[in-house]
């Protein structure tokens, strides 16, 4: 396991906790909880093999939210002494004081077991920050220069990220942790411009919770993907324009994901479900109501939400409450039987959940935010002895094979969504049948997912993801990982784009 | 360790020294000082709240010369005495290890701002010091009515410093605040929106937002279905401006000129000069708009196709993106303008202003105009589809109402749409005047924006949404 960073340890991080909590109970906070936290990114961009930009990034504050006279109240600094401790602390009382004449709920957390100055550490092999930075554009342009020396390729960009991520939290419980986690995104495109269209085509390494061995080759096959891409481009530039009509659909993980996201990560957020995001993300079909009985998909949909999932982006051994990481049901066999939590949903919501504990979902992004109820790793689970992708394309007759996300959009109740991709391949008795182009998806959640014929097996299943989800206001961005395996879906929307722009 | 946090002068002044004494070619130091203080409120109860300050200082040293110029980047959220000099020497290493950066210009010479000796601007939590109490009788009186509130109001305060080796001393503040606010009916089954742009709350009532609210949730008193297809649709300025932001994002000159955008002219080059609306459309920023003041000098943390961090501090100016409905510039930087065959850098401002000569009247004149469509108040969850046309999809949210006669007689159920804001500068038959506009889908980020209503005759609404 890899070590917590030095230069994190070095920083005062009890001695600050200390000074911020007891000013809190000073104050007559009933509850208090404490975060420092150190973000370190990097984010490197290729155009046509020359380096555009390349910037490092630091983010180190402190936050502090208290529970007052029942009320929370939230601030956050940025320097590092005791004084400055002391007043956050003062400012989160006052900010849960001003509040108070407009809150009708009086706070109160689910019980957690206290963890007493815990380490946890990520699952990486090699930290970014120790890369140097010409060794990265070396090896980046080396991957550009593949692709931009093929035949019909115009440009090529490349863009990676890097976070490395530290975290202590203390609260007045008595819990106190020290995290830290690493995570990459990488994205290469290759671009094509003819004379009358242009299009491009992107890797499908997806983000993940590993360190510079990713862009090695461990966990993704650079070499082949690379080699490949010129070719699948060139064939979507040349490939025939989608029939708008139903089709069956055999879908990729490396698209699945994102559809994963969308109509069931964020649909079974408690959250949203019971309007706090009501104005800025949206709410929720999958209301409190129907716990139990809503008939999200068909039998064969088994839906988890975890925190622990090696290399997941949302995997964490603490959340921002002090909760552990934790594996829990959100869709089975079909059914609604979940949502994701916080502590004060949790305590909020205890008979209808079912549990007097908090599944673990309270992420801020930086210390300069509130923690909210984030989404965990939320995944399709494969079918044991499930089928491969091929077999899954065999049992098709006329129908299209859809690799790689795009364009994502999902209504405010996550009901309605339209989906493109990178490629889209005709099925034609079983077999795949050449590049379509202009395809995008349309369905309602519950429909699509009553559809889903078979999910593959363990063999098809590959953790996709997102660094950059947005909710809550002001708005945070979150890392977040969904695996599932390929699946087959029965009579889907497919449109056709260029139809859908009145050309 | 010495701990001493530093002025933003001091910053700036000590960092351009050591990164002098370590040999650096160029340097330019900004410093972001930002606080901001919100509410955020549901189910007609506070729910969360924040008084934030942060900080964040970006050193750009540069080494060698002319065409071999080599930049560092390197951002730290605070800096004291000892943190300054360790970023100064790794931005001056990253430099010295990187390759002659295509971006390279001279930096900009020093221009010297008359209030950059003053300390920052900050906002508290004194701000809702009348919108707060207000706000509390809204929530109240909604509760009595059964009306449920939810929403969010935001005040931020920036003020910018930047220093360069070259004698550049800027400074600026600008305030940014803004109000989203959404409603309910008792059973939920249908919501009305407002949001509103402001830079200090002293113009913002709680209680008129909410009876703007009451009136659109009388509205949907009775409720008709609606099918997809393509219906004559008024888009007030909110969803005017949730659409043409998305353009505004589009107009990169480098991406277009790479064949990768809509302002693309096929077979190569840029669509600069063509006609893209034959309408009398106007698209302009201009950081000195009254109300919607933006940073007046370019600012670039990194390099990018509209931008360089060679060209920290360039004096921006009125700028026309479209004119008379002809392309008349795309965002550059002096790289990207030479690279693209203009004159001169147009780099990107944040703000603008889309508005069509002979337009006038509000959006309920549009609706008293009109005898059988659409009215939306806002979209929402926009994304690309296709860049060749500037296809975007995305949704209606929170009422999408029916107009019959010139009245608005019920409301209708939401829709997804498939549009390109191109082609809408072409195809809407009436315009508005233009007003300054809260986008709902982009405001919490991109807030300095006016727009008109429009009336388009054949608004694609690709598929009914059954969202409420």
């Amino acid at each position: 396991m890899p070590e917590v960073d030095a230069s994190f340890l070095a920083l005062p991080r009890h001695q600050l906790a200390a000074a911020a909590l007891q000013r809190a109970r000073d104050l007559g906070a009933t509850f208090a909880e404490f975060r420092l936290e150190r973000i370190r990114s990097e984010s490197i961009s290729l155009r046509d093999s020359v380096l555009e930009s390349a910037k490092d990034d630091e983010d180190l504050g402190l936050a502090v939210r208290v529970i007052h006279d029942g009320t929370w109240g939230f601030a956050a600094g940025v320097a590092l002494t005791e004084d400055e401790a002391v007043r956050v602390a003062e400012q989160a009382v006052n900010m849960a004081q001003v509040s108070r004449p407009i809150n009708a709920e009086t706070i109160e957390l689910a019980d957690e077991p206290v963890y007493d100055d815990v380490t946890w550490t990520s699952s990486y092999e090699i930290d970014p920050f120790t890369v140097s930075r010409a060794d990265k554009v070396a090896l980046l342009t080396d991957y550009s220069d593949r692709l931009l020396k093929a035949d019909g390729v115009a440009h090529v960009s490349v863009h990676v990220a890097t976070i490395h991520e530290c975290k202590y939290y203390a609260n007045t419980a008595g819990t106190s942790y020290t995290q830290q986690r690493v995570r990459i995104g990488p994205n290469i495109t290759a671009h094509a411009v003819a004379e009358d269209r242009f299009d491009s085509m992107s890797t499908c390494a997806p983000p993940a919770g590993r360190g510079w061995e990713y862009m090695t080759g461990t966990g993704w096959n650079w070499d082949d993907e690379l080699a490949q891409i010129p070719g699948w481009l060139a064939e979507k530039m040349a490939a025939p324009t989608v029939e708008a009509g139903v089709y069956d659909l055999v879908i990729d993980p490396t698209n699945l994901w994102l559809t994963i996201h969308e109509s069931i990560g964020h649909a079974t957020e408690l959250d949203r479900a019971l309007g706090y995001e009501a104005n800025y993300a949206g709410t929720s079909f999958a209301t409190t109501d129907k716990l139990g009985t809503l008939k999200y998909g068909s039998p064969v949909m088994h839906v988890t939400g975890d925190r622990t999932a090696e290399h997941g982006l949302s995997t964490v051994g603490y959340d921002d409450e002090g909760v552990a990481g934790q594996q829990w049901d959100l869709v089975k066999d079909g059914i609604l039987v979940g949502y994701q939590v916080d502590r004060r949903m949790a305590k909020k919501n205890e008979d209808l959940l079912g549990t007097p504990r908090s599944n673990g979902c309270a992420y801020a992004d930086s210390s300069g935010h509130i923690p909210i109820q984030r989404m965990a790793n939320v995944s399709l689970q494969p079918a044991p002895d499930g089928p491969s992708t091929e077999e899954l394309i065999s049992q098709v007759k006329n129908g299209i094979y859809i690799v790689g996300d795009k364009s994502w959009s999902i209504d405010m109740q996550r009901y309605n969504f339209q989906f493109t991709g990178q490629r889209f391949y005709k099925i034609t008795d079983g077999k795949l049948d050449g590049q379509l182009r202009d395809v995008a998806y349309q369905a309602t959640t519950t429909d699509f997912w009553g559809s889903m014929e078979a999910v593959g097996g363990p063999q098809t299943y590959l953790l996709g993801g997102a660094l950059n989800c947005g909710k809550a206001e002001p708005s945070q961005s979150g890392a977040v990982t969904h695996g599932c395996p390929s699946a087959l879906f029965r009579s889907v929307r497919i449109l056709n784009t260029t139809q859908e722009a009145g050309r | 360790m010495n701990g001493i946090q530093l002025t933003p002068q001091d910053t700036i002044e000590r960092g351009l020294a050591l990164a002098a004494a370590e040999g650096a070619d160029g340097c330019v130091v900004l410093v972001a000082e930002t606080s901001s203080t919100n509410l955020r409120w549901a189910n007609n109860t506070l729910t969360t709240n924040g008084a934030m300050r942060g900080s964040s200082v970006t050193v750009i040293a540069t080494v060698g010369s002319g065409e071999g110029t080599a930049a560092g980047v390197i951002g730290r959220s605070s800096v004291t005495e000892d943190s300054l000099r360790e970023i100064v020497s790794a931005a001056i290493a990253t430099a010295r290890a990187a390759g002659p950066a295509e971006d390279a210009r001279p930096l900009v010479d020093g221009t010297v701002s008359d209030d950059w000796a003053l300390e920052p601007e900050e906002t508290t939590v004194g701000v809702y010091e009348k919108f707060a109490p207000s706000l509390g009788e809204s929530l109240k009186r909604a509760e009595l009515e059964r009306r449920r509130l939810y929403g969010f109001a935001n005040h931020e305060v920036v003020t910018l410093y930047v220093g360069s080796s070259t004698g550049l001393r800027l400074r600026q503040a600008l305030p940014r605040g803004y109000v989203s606010s959404t409603g309910k009916n008792a059973d939920l089954s249908h919501s009305a929106w407002v949001g509103t742009a402001t830079r200090d709350f002293t113009d913002v009532d709680p209680l008129a937002l909410d009876a703007e609210l009451t009136r659109r949730l009388g509205w949907a008193k009775r409720t008709v279905s609606a099918d997809a297809g393509r219906h004559p649709t008024i888009l007030p300025p909110a969803a005017v401006a949730d659409l043409m932001t998305y353009l505004f994002w589009q107009l990169d000159g480098r991406d277009a000129f790479e064949g990768q955008t809509v302002f693309s002219k096929p077979g190569g080059g840029t669509r600069i000069g063509d006609t893209v609306s034959p309408q009398p459309v106007n698209l302009h920023s201009d950081p000195a708009l009254a109300g919607l003041e933006a940073f007046a000098f370019a600012v670039a943390r990194s390099s990018g196709g509209s931008s360089s961090v060679f060209d920290n501090g360039l004096t921006l100016t009125a700028t026309d993106w479209i004119r008379g409905g002809k392309l008349e510039h795309l965002m550059t930087s002096r790289r990207t303008a030479e690279l693209i065959g203009v004159p001169t850098a147009t780099p990107d401002i944040e703000n603008y202003v889309l508005s069509v000569d002979g337009g006038a009247g509000s959006t309920d004149d549009l609706v008293a105009g009109l005898d059988s469509g659409l009215l939306v108040t806002c979209l929402w969850y926009i994304r690309m589809v296709d860049p060749q046309t500037l296809l975007l999809t995305g949704l209606t949210r929170d009422g999408v109402y029916l107009v019959e006669n010139g009245e608005v007689t019920g409301a209708v159920n939401n829709f997804r749409f498939n549009e390109s804001p191109v082609d809408l500068l072409s195809r809407f038959t009436t315009a508005g005047a233009t007003v300054p506009s809260y986008s709902r889908e982009w405001g919490d980020f991109f807030s300095r924006t006016a727009t008109p209503p429009l009336l388009v005759p054949d608004f694609n609404m690709s598929s009914v949404s059954q969202a409420s």
